[in-house]
């Protein structure tokens, strides 16, 4: 048995500087938090089915069968790619914007925030699985993709194409932690839905831009659905990347990130009045 | 004896509720300290703010000398999470492993499990568990970090006597081992079988801070319940702390000592029929103390917490 032994008094335990590495570091406590958010997902199988099969099945139905798309190597892989954007952004919104919403409301959030655990690690735990899960979400699309219609993409494109994807996924998570900390579970679920298909019709991920009327496709280059699906378009496929395309995607990420930050940093759970 | 928190002229609003208010309290080293008050009168906002959850409205709240909201500052804090708020599809053993890892020096899971009797539990999922079980879960969690100062709120409530006795008698052990324990409670039992001082919270405010014994004398109140046309001066009579007006014409009043309070009545000469006394709950004597009897009592209220408050 261990014994609790009273350290020296007047000594202030916590008086030592922040630490990345270590047993209770930043980074160790980022992957602590990491694996407990996916051990206790993975609990719950059925949950998972939404975010991993519901891209794939998109392409499916809706790509596959229309052949003018699917034979059309050029077309494929921009619908592919649309729906690997897709199934990364809703994703993030919905585990970030729901689990968020949720845990706020159950008193095991609040308990965590009295552990000695920086806000950081907390949150790249947070990302560190979701984006996991991300990861193996486009599994699906890209083999259907690859299997049944003509997309095609070198090696170096496709992993080219995982890291833009990445990239481009940072406005959709920091939109997901608003939504989560500025709302009730029940409204952010609502709130993410509307989010997510507006930004996944206004942005191309449905229907290919140029069958868009041009007002739409104006507005479209504003939002950061349109802005990741040409990012990721140009990793893959190489070609000329668009100045509003990546400036879009910084600005949207500084913005979105000031915007969790704040809420985060504003939150002391849910208030009942 | 060393200060391991202190709370500042502290005041804490919630919109228009004043939850806490300018309350001033150090925590020393090695004794546990029973928080004690109605529900509502702020314990749990105390120990919110100690834990970093919330911040104070005005004041300074102070942990080992740091910000409570400065996550190094609780390295050696140990709280418990409610009952309720276990994640379901977690087993045991991964949560006590879980939160031990956020610690510099954690007592092993094994240790934790045999201390609060856990041990037959480690494999079961948390959603699986009795609610006592649940209870003794949460309790041990906030002792996995071995740590200095240990905040418990409400930690036996709604537990019968056996769990309840073994839970006290974990919690002894581990103060005795050098934690010092902060626990809440609106069961006067439970501050008696395990504090040594006990500051009684009430509306907000600190209106005792004293041992065990002191605040128990404070708190046994009496019920004198009887009907009378004068209710006025029988609430001028000596012992008399507070007074409840009942809906059948009787009037019950509250007072420390019934007997005296009795043969003061009848040498009083005011007229009185259908006379009982019973013991007063500690609900009824914090009511009463903290000043929550109808307006017509209220002036012998605020004496009787001029009274606590010496």
């Amino acid at each position: 048995m261990s014994t609790l032994t009273p350290t020296p008094t007047g000594t202030a335990p916590g008086s030592r500087a922040p630490v990345l590495g270590g047993r209770t570091g930043i980074l160790a406590l980022t992957l602590v938090h990491a694996r407990i958010i996916l051990v206790e997902t993975f609990r719950i199988p059925a949950a998972l089915i939404g975010s991993l099969v519901f891209p794939g099945l998109s392409l499916l139905f809706f790509v596959v069968p229309q052949r003018t798309v699917a034979d059309n190597p050029e077309f494929a892989t921009q619908a592919v790619i649309a729906l690997s954007v897709f199934a990364l952004m809703s994703n993030s919104l919905f585990s970030f914007g729901l689990n968020i919403s949720a845990n706020r409301e159950q008193p095991w959030d609040p308990y965590l925030r009295t552990l000695p655990v920086p806000g950081v690690s907390r949150v790249l735990g947070q990302i560190c699985s979701t984006g996991l899960m991300g990861l193996v979400s486009i599994l699906p699309v890209i083999a259907i993709g690859a299997l049944f219609t003509a997309a095609e993409a070198s090696v170096l494109g496709v992993l080219a194409g995982i890291v833009a994807l990445g990239i481009s996924a940072l406005p959709f998570m920091f939109i997901g932690i608003s939504i989560g900390y500025s709302m009730s579970s029940k409204a952010a679920i609502a709130v993410v839905q509307i989010v997510m298909f507006g930004l996944a019709f206004a942005g191309g991920l449905f229907l290919p831009p140029y069958l868009f009327a041009d007002w739409l496709d104006t507005l479209s280059k504003f939002l950061p659905s349109r802005q990741a699906r040409e990012f990721v378009i140009w990793a893959v496929q190489g070609g000329e990347l668009e100045p509003w395309v990546w400036i879009g995607i910084l600005v949207w990420t500084a913005a979105t990130f000031a915007l969790a930050l704040l809420l985060f940093r504003r939150d002391e759970g849910r208030r009942y009045r | 004896m060393t200060v391991l928190a202190r709370l500042d002229h502290v005041t804490r609003r919630f919109g228009e509720v004043l939850a806490v208010d300018d309350v001033t309290l150090d925590i020393h080293s090695g004794s546990i300290l029973g928080l004690l008050g109605p529900n509502g009168a702020g314990k749990s906002t105390v120990l919110t703010m100690l834990q970093g959850l919330r911040k104070p409205t005005t004041g300074t709240v102070t942990l080992f000398g740091g910000s409570p909201g400065d996550y190094r500052m609780r390295q050696k804090l140990g709280g418990t999470p409610q009952e309720t708020a276990l994640p379901p599809t977690l087993r045991v053993g991964e949560v006590i492993d879980f939160v031990g890892r956020h610690f510099d020096d954690p007592l092993s899971t094994a240790a934790v499990a045999e201390e609060f009797g856990l041990g037959e539990l480690l494999k079961r999922q948390t959603g699986a568990l009795s609610g006592g079980q649940k209870r003794r879960l949460s309790v041990a969690l906030a002792f996995v970090g071995q740590p200095r100062l240990v905040l418990l709120d409400e930690p036996t409530t709604g537990l019968d006597v056996d769990a309840r006795r073994t839970l006290w008698d974990a919690v002894r052990r581990q103060h005795d081992r050098g934690a010092t324990v902060v626990v809440t409670s609106h069961y006067l039992e439970e501050i008696e079988a395990l504090a040594e001082r006990v500051v009684v919270m009430g509306h907000g405010r600190v209106i005792a801070d004293d041992t065990v014994t002191a605040v128990i004398n404070q708190v046994s109140l009496r019920q004198v319940r009887l009907v009378t046309d004068q209710p006025d001066r029988v609430s001028g009579l000596p012992g008399v702390v507070g007074r409840d007006q009942g809906d059948n014409g009787s009037t019950t009043f509250y007072a420390n000592d019934s007997d005296r309070l009795i043969v003061e009545l009848v040498r009083s000469g005011i007229p009185f029929t259908d006379l009982t006394v019973r013991g007063a709950t500690l609900e009824e004597a914090f009511l009463t103390l903290t000043g929550a009897t109808d307006a017509a009592s209220g002036e012998h209220v605020r004496s009787a917490q001029k009274e606590m408050n010496r």
